[in-house]
C-alpha cells in the first residue's frame, strides 16, 4: 500500500513560525496542494505580504516576492502585465488587504489582473501584535480597541467579499473558512476554482479565508475555532460572491458553494 | 546671431502650430533651435503662448524676456508682450480682431486683417498660416522656401490641407511684401 | 534617422522604447504626463504594455513586480509623484531590482506649482524614501541629453541592479529641440536567470528565486547594507559625470550647475566674456555620485576666488558643492523657486555683486 498522506512537492520541509493554532498553514497546505494539482509550480510566483505571512516564502519552493504592507496586488499586477504566461498570487492578511492595502486591492480586481489573491481574515492584525484591524468584529477586544471595538467612532467590519463582488468587472470572488474540514475542502476546492479561472485568462479571482489567531485573541486553539465559527461565519457568510458566469450571488440568502 | 519669436494668442488660434512649424523649418535649415510653450491653469483660461529660439550655435538660457519679435494674434496679447519686444523687431498683429498698435516708434509693426483673408481662401482656420507667412516674409527669420517646406511636413498626414496652407502662405506673403 | 524636432516628454517616452524598454507604468501629473499619453498609443505598436496605476504608489510597486520577474520597465512623474512612489524605490533598491524613474520636477513643497523646479534635488541625491539607499541620478540639460540619458539609464539600471533616476524639470519635459536617437546605444536586457523571480521552468537550475527586502537578524541586514554600499562606492568609481564651460583660462568665478539652470549659466558666461569678465562652470550630469574633485580641481584654481551654486531651489546642491570645495575658496549660493527661472540678466547681478564684495 502507497504512501495515503504526504507533503506536497510545492510545500517545503521546515518548521513553522506560525503559533499554535494559527491557521495559515493550513492556507498554505491547500495552496500548495492546488499547485501541485495544476502541475505549475515552475511558472508560479507568489507574493508574500507584510504580517504574520511576510515570511510565507519559507514554506513553498517556488519563486516568491516580498511586498510592501497592501501593494502585493500592485506587484502582481506588474508580473502578470508583463509576464501574462506566469502563474501569480498574492497571500494577504487582513491589515493588509482591507486597510494599508484597499486602493490597490479593489482597483486591481476592477482591471480584471489575471491573478489570484488568497485573502486571510482573523479580524486582527497579527505581527504587529494584536492591534485592530478593519475586519475587527464589534466590542471584539485588541490591543488597540482596549474596551472593545466601538463602532459608532470605528465602523463595521468591512467584508471584503461584499465589496469588491459590487464592481461590475466580472470576477471570481469566495469566502470560505479554515475552522473545520468540511470548510476546509470547500476552501481547497474554491482555491482551485480560482487558480483554474487565472490558467484560462477568465478573471480575477479571491479567495477570502475565516482564519484565526488564538495568540492575539487571547484563546486556545479550540475556542478560537469556536469563536470564530459563531461571531464571525454569521456576519461574513461563506459561499460564492461573484463568479464570471453567474455574475454577483448572495450566500447569506441561499447558501452556495464551490461544488 | 540668436533670434527669438514669441507667439501668444487665444487658445484654439493655432498658436503652438505657427511656433513649432517655425522651429521645424528652422531646424531643417540647419539651425540650432528651442521651442517652449506655456503650460498649465494659463493655457486653459485664456491666453496661449509659445517662444521660438533660433541660433547659430547652441541656444543657452531657453528663458526669453525680451524677445526680437511678436506675433500677437488677440489684443490681451498684444498688450501684454508689446513692450517686451526688443528695439527693431517685428510686432505682427492680427488686424482683424486688434483694432489698437503697438504703442512704440522702435519696431516694425506688420497689420494683417488674416482672418478675412483665410477666409477669402475658403477657411478661417488657415489664419494663422497667414499670419506665420507675413510674419516670415517680413522678418525673414527663415526662409520662405523653408518655412513652406515645414508646413507641408506639418501636413503630411493630412495632405488634403496642404493646396488650402499653400494657398495661405502665398496670401500672407503677399499681405507683408505687397507683391 | 536623422534629427527630429520633438517635445522633451514625448523624446524621453520614444527613447525608452529604442533603448529596448517595452513596459511602462505611470499616473499623469503635470508636467510630464505628455510621456503617458504618448505611450498609450506608441506602446501598443510596438507590442509593448502600457498601464495607467490608480496612483503613483501603485504604480511603484507595478514596477517593482515587472523588475523583479525580470522585465525592462520605467515610469515617469512629476515632484509629488515622486514623493509617493519613493516608499516604492526604497523597496526596490532594497531588493537590487534595476528600474528607471524619471522625475520631471516641477516646484514644491507641497502641491507647490506645476512650472519648472529644482527643489527635488535632496530627495533624489540624499534618499527620499527610507533607509539607506543611492540612486544613481543623471541631469539632462537638453531634449537630446534627456534622450541619450534616458538611454544609457537601463543598461545603467541592469549593471547595478539599482534604480537609476533621471531629474528632469518642467522645461526640459515640455520644450521642444531637434533629437537624433543613437543607434548605438540600443541594448538588451541583462540575464536575470540568477536572481529574477520569472517562474523555475524559465531556467536551467532548480533552485527558487526569492526577491525581498526583509533581514530580521542585524548581522544579515548590516552585511546586506554594506553590499548595497559596495555597489554605491562603484558608482563613484565608475559613473561620475559632468560638463566643463569655459575653465581653460584664467577666471574669477566659479559657477556650478546642472539641467535647465546650467544653459542659463551658459549665457551668462558667454555675456561676461563679451564684457571681458571670465567665469568658469562646471556642470554635474550625474548627481550622484557627484563630480566633487572636478569642482575642487576648479575652485582650486589661482584665479578663481569663489564659487557659487545656480539652483531653482532655496539651495541644496550647494552643500554638496560646499563638501567638495573643501573650504578651499568661499561658496555662495543664488537660486529662485516657483517656476520663476532666473533669468541670465539676474544671475549676471547676483554673480557681479559677488565680485565686487
Amino acid at each position: 500500500m502507497g504512501k495515503a498522506f504526504h507533503r506536497p512537492e510545492a510545500l517545503a520541509d521546515v518548521v513553522t513560525h506560525y503559533c499554535p493554532g494559527c491557521t495559515h498553514g493550513v492556507a498554505h497546505r491547500l495552496v500548495a496542494e492546488v499547485i501541485d494539482e495544476l502541475g505549475i509550480r515552475g511558472r508560479t510566483v507568489g507574493i508574500a505580504p507584510v504580517g504574520c505571512a511576510v515570511l510565507c516564502y519559507n514554506y513553498f519552493t517556488f519563486d516568491f516576492q516580498e511586498a510592501a504592507h497592501g501593494r502585493a496586488p500592485a506587484m502582481a499586477t506588474g508580473i502578470k502585465r508583463v509576464r501574462p504566461d506566469l502563474v501569480v498570487f498574492t497571500y494577504q492578511g487582513d491589515g493588509d488587504l482591507a486597510s494599508i492595502g484597499m486602493s490597490e486591492i479593489i482597483h486591481s480586481a476592477n482591471r480584471g489582473e489575471k491573478f489570484t489573491t488568497i485573502f486571510i481574515n482573523n479580524a486582527v492584525y497579527g505581527m504587529t501584535g494584536g492591534q485592530m484591524a478593519p475586519t475587527t468584529m464589534p466590542d471584539q477586544r485588541t490591543t488597540t480597541s482596549p474596551f472593545g471595538r466601538k463602532v459608532l467612532e470605528t465602523g463595521m467590519p468591512v467584508k471584503m467579499a461584499e465589496l469588491l463582488s459590487a464592481l461590475e468587472t466580472p470576477a471570481y470572488i469566495v469566502r470560505e473558512a479554515l475552522t473545520k474540514p468540511k470548510y476546509i475542502n470547500r476552501a481547497k476546492k474554491a482555491i482551485h476554482k480560482a487558480f483554474s479561472y487565472q490558467l484560462n485568462k477568465t478573471c480575477f479571482s479571491l479567495v477570502e479565508l475565516i482564519s484565526t489567531c488564538p495568540t492575539n485573541w487571547g484563546m486556545t486553539p479550540g475556542d478560537a475555532l469556536k469563536w470564530a465559527e459563531e461571531k464571525m461565519i454569521p456576519y461574513y457568510p461563506l459561499g460564492e460572491y461573484k463568479t464570471p458566469e453567474a455574475g454577483r450571488l448572495n450566500p447569506a440568502a441561499g447558501r452556495k458553494h464551490a461544488e | 546671431m540668436q533670434s527669438e519669436v514669441q507667439f501668444a494668442g487665444f487658445g484654439g488660434q493655432g498658436v503652438m502650430l505657427m511656433g513649432q512649424i517655425l522651429a521645424q523649418a528652422a531646424m531643417n535649415a540647419g539651425f540650432e533651435v528651442v521651442w517652449i510653450p506655456s503650460y498649465g491653469p494659463e493655457m486653459r483660461g485664456g491666453t496661449a503662448y509659445c517662444t521660438v529660439v533660433i541660433s547659430d550655435r547652441p541656444v543657452g538660457s531657453p528663458i526669453i524676456r525680451n524677445p526680437q519679435h511678436l506675433v500677437a494674434m488677440n489684443r490681451p496679447s498684444l498688450e501684454k508682450f508689446a513692450s517686451t519686444v526688443k528695439p527693431g523687431g517685428v510686432v505682427f498683429i492680427n488686424a482683424s480682431i486688434i483694432p489698437v498698435g503697438a504703442g512704440r516708434s522702435d519696431v516694425d509693426e506688420l497689420r494683417v486683417p488674416i482672418m478675412e483673408i483665410a477666409k477669402d481662401l475658403g477657411n478661417v482656420k488657415a489664419a494663422n498660416i497667414v499670419a506665420l507667412a507675413a510674419f516670415v516674409a517680413r522678418s525673414r527669420v527663415v526662409s520662405f522656401e523653408e518655412l513652406t517646406g515645414a508646413v507641408k511636413q506639418k501636413f503630411a498626414e493630412k495632405a488634403k490641407l496642404i493646396p488650402l496652407n499653400v494657398k495661405a502662405l502665398e496670401a500672407g506673403r503677399k499681405a507683408a511684401t505687397g507683391n | 534617422m536623422g534629427k527630429v524636432l520633438m517635445k522633451g516628454n514625448e523624446a524621453i517616452g520614444e527613447a525608452a522604447i529604442r533603448a529596448g524598454c517595452l513596459n511602462y507604468f505611470a499616473y499623469p501629473i503635470t508636467p510630464q504626463s505628455e510621456v503617458a499619453e504618448y505611450l498609450s498609443k506608441r506602446l501598443p505598436e510596438v507590442g509593448g504594455v502600457f498601464l495607467q496605476g490608480e496612483s503613483e504608489v501603485a504604480v511603484s510597486y507595478m514596477i517593482f513586480g515587472a523588475s523583479a520577474c525580470g522585465a525592462r520597465v520605467f515610469t515617469t512623474s512629476s515632484s509629488p509623484g515622486i514623493s509617493l512612489m519613493s516608499e516604492g524605490i526604497s523597496y526596490i533598491t532594497a531588493a537590487q531590482c534595476p528600474a528607471v524613474f524619471i522625475n520631471i520636477m516641477r516646484g514644491g513643497p507641497g502641491l507647490g506649482g506645476i512650472l519648472p523646479s529644482q527643489a527635488d534635488y535632496f530627495q533624489s541625491v540624499k534618499g527620499g524614501g527610507h533607509g539607506d539607499y543611492r540612486l544613481l541620478v543623471m541631469a539632462p540639460a537638453s531634449v537630446q541629453e534627456a534622450v541619450e540619458m534616458t538611454m544609457t539609464a537601463f543598461p545603467l539600471a541592469e549593471k547595478y541592479r539599482n534604480p537609476v533616476m533621471i531629474l528632469g524639470d518642467g522645461l526640459i519635459g515640455q520644450m521642444m529641440e531637434p533629437v537624433e536617437f543613437p543607434d548605438h546605444l540600443k541594448s538588451e536586457p541583462s540575464n536575470k536567470d540568477g536572481w529574477a523571480t520569472n517562474g523555475m521552468d524559465t531556467r536551467r537550475s532548480s533552485t527558487r528565486n526569492l526577491v525581498r527586502t526583509l533581514y530580521l537578524v542585524p548581522e544579515e541586514l548590516n552585511a546586506h547594507n554594506l553590499k548595497l554600499k559596495a555597489k554605491y562606492d562603484r558608482m563613484i568609481r565608475e559613473e561620475i559625470r559632468w560638463e566643463t564651460y569655459n575653465l581653460d583660462g584664467d577666471y574669477r568665478m566659479l559657477i556650478v550647475s546642472y539641467g535647465t539652470m546650467s544653459r542659463v549659466c551658459r549665457t551668462v558666461i558667454d555675456n561676461f566674456k563679451a564684457k571681458g569678465i571670465e567665469i568658469g562652470m562646471v556642470r554635474p550630469k550625474t548627481l550622484f555620485p557627484f563630480p566633487k574633485q572636478a569642482i575642487y580641481d576648479a575652485a582650486a584654481k589661482a584665479s578663481c576666488r569663489a564659487a557659487i551654486s545656480v539652483e531653482m531651489s532655496m539651495g541644496q546642491m550647494v552643500e554638496d558643492v560646499e563638501l567638495s570645495v573643501k573650504g578651499l575658496k568661499p561658496v555662495h549660493w543664488y537660486g529662485k523657486c516657483g517656476g520663476d527661472v532666473p533669468t541670465p540678466e539676474e544671475v549676471m547681478e547676483e554673480v557681479s555683486k559677488l565680485m565686487a564684495s
